[in-house]
């Protein structure tokens, strides 16, 4: 069949349903549907990085802490201290927290006087340690660190992040709930669709049916026309939802926030967004075929 | 000549009324032309249903073509309405297409190219004297148009029988003596006619054709022709 032809062919096929695409209120609730679909990925995908961003970034971290009320006393133990963590092997970097930088991050809360020697805060030191088997070299450390004075403690980070880890994982399971919930509840709409169009054109489907056509060439009708109502609605919630989605970036990324800027959605993320309308589509298509086929099947 | 058409025994019962139509055994020769009459609610229209598989019967066996259509798997049934071309009492003209694909509707449906449907088209159109209609809507057309329409797309296909059910119901007397002469144009091709009225004026014009007559679902046959020789009854 020529190109033109086969065209023709498609043209006529295609005008045994009346046209309206767009007309009906399908294409808005799929668009609407969309829309929350991709934000509700995005939020789970993006949680999921930061909780593995997170992780990875925890796992090998701890701060010793020198709780020694003697400015002279804690900063004589404090160097002592940072010289013994660096010839520990499965310690790799140590990193004294400069006095300055703790009174600034304690001094929304206890004002200006912080800094001035009089309150007894504890030196602290940041360690990082060599990849893997975190907890037994944290417990081999503590046990060591005790030893040279019981004013030293040692804190691994992922202990006092972990609830904040938990929430973020949850929130992460929560928006892949709402994506699977939103799916199908999208079946279910096309489902309702299909049934409706396939009910307000029983007419048509009758003669087609009595002159011979076959189930399948009757149900393409309206997979093609749901398809293409999928296809509009699912372009349109993903491209508001993608407009969303960078909006939400760069305000997240204008916070400066490190633990918000955690929140990163990483190549392979977006190529899961972009499959969405194209997994709606063929959701919608797949329903709708579904839908005609049992019900023509109550025909003879 | 073959039977194209055969029904033994055959009741139908819709839900659990009554049965529309009882005992029902006929054997239809293939390419002879045949009126089925009676009053109305004798069971004309529910004949025709069984004969162009829109139902199937309640009991007893019909075969069309030499097959038993009763036990064929529905997926087979396509096949079959393609060689049957109907003509409803209400036309059933598709209201969103022209007059045009109204009538290409049956190629289309058994996959002809688009090329090829043209030709057929406008002669059929030309046939039933809608040549310059095709474009038209059927709400568009008078009653005697719509009819003439339905009756083009049934016969398009080059159906080896035609059904209609009362297909002289909505047209004049000039027109109905000329859709006659159509049938019987189609007949003398070699295309089986089974013709549902109860205007025996119409029955009379056509010399040849046999008459069905339905009364409270049973059939009788007051030209003496249309069973085969009854079998034998085996008692005990």
């Amino acid at each position: 069949m020529a190109g033109g032809d086969r065209r023709a062919a498609a043209a006529a096929r295609h005008r045994l349903l009346p046209e309206g695409r767009v007309a009906g209120p399908m294409p808005w609730i799929i668009a609407i549907m969309m829309f929350l679909t991709v934000l509700s990925a995005a939020a789970g995908l993006g949680l999921g990085a930061a909780v593995k961003a997170m992780g990875a970034d925890l796992a090998g971290r701890a701060t010793v802490q020198i709780v020694e009320a003697n400015a002279e006393q804690r900063d004589r133990l404090s160097d002592h201290i940072a010289q013994a963590l660096q010839k520990v092997d499965y310690v790799r970097a140590v990193k004294p927290v400069p006095a300055t930088t703790l009174a600034d991050q304690i001094r929304p809360w206890l004002g200006q006087d912080a800094a001035s020697g009089d309150l007894p805060i504890p030196a602290l030191i940041d360690i990082e340690l060599t990849p893997g088997q975190t907890d037994a070299k944290v417990d081999r450390l503590r046990r060591q660190l005790s030893a040279v004075s019981p004013k030293v403690r040692i804190e691994p980070h992922a202990a006092f992040l972990a609830p904040l880890a938990g929430l973020l994982s949850a929130l992460g399971w929560l928006a892949g709930g709402i994506v699977l919930l939103m799916t199908l509840a999208t079946g279910a709409v096309v489902v309702l669709a299909a049934r409706a169009a396939h009910d307000s054109h029983r007419g048509t489907i009758d003669v087609l049916h009595l002159m011979g056509a076959t189930d399948v060439q009757i149900a393409r009708l309206f997979q093609r026309r749901i398809g293409l109502d999928a296809l509009f609605g699912g372009a349109l919630g993903f491209t508001v939802a993608m407009l969303v989605i960078v909006l939400l970036g760069a305000r997240l990324l204008a916070t400066g926030s490190e633990m918000l800027t955690a929140i990163q959605l990483p190549w392979t993320s977006w190529a899961i967004l972009a499959a969405l309308p194209v997994g709606g589509v063929l959701l919608a298509t797949l329903a709708a075929r579904w839908t005609v086929l049992r019900s023509l099947g109550r025909l003879l | 000549m073959s039977a194209i058409v055969q029904f033994e025994n055959v009741g139908l019962r819709y839900g659990l009324d009554s049965e529309t139509l009882s005992d029902v055994s006929f054997s239809l020769a293939s390419g002879g032309f045949y009126f089925l009459t009676g009053a109305s609610g004798a069971g004309k229209t529910s004949l025709l249903k069984l004969l162009y598989l829109a139902q199937r019967p309640s009991r007893g066996v019909i075969r069309l073509f030499g097959e038993d259509v009763v036990t064929l798997p529905r997926k087979r049934l396509p096949g079959f309405r393609r060689r049957i071309g109907v003509v409803f009492q209400d036309f059933r003209l598709v209201p969103h297409l022209s007059v045009y694909d109204n009538i290409a509707l049956p190629l289309r449906v058994n996959g002809m190219e688009e090329a090829e449907i043209d030709a057929p088209v406008s002669e059929m159109l030309n046939w039933v004297g809608l040549g310059d209609r095709g474009q038209a809507r059927p709400a568009t057309l008078s009653g005697g148009e719509q009819q003439r329409v339905a009756i083009a797309r049934a016969v398009i296909g080059r159906p080896e029988i035609l059904v209609a059910d009362e297909p002289t119901g909505n047209v004049d007397a000039d027109m109905a003596r000329r859709l006659l002469t159509l049938f019987e144009a189609l007949n003398r091709l070699g295309t089986t006619i089974v013709v549902a009225t109860h205007d025996l004026p119409l029955i009379a014009q056509v010399g040849s054709a046999q008459m069905m007559k339905l009364d409270r679902g049973r059939l009788s046959d007051p030209t003496g022709s249309l069973r085969y020789p009854p079998k034998p009854q085996v008692n005990g």
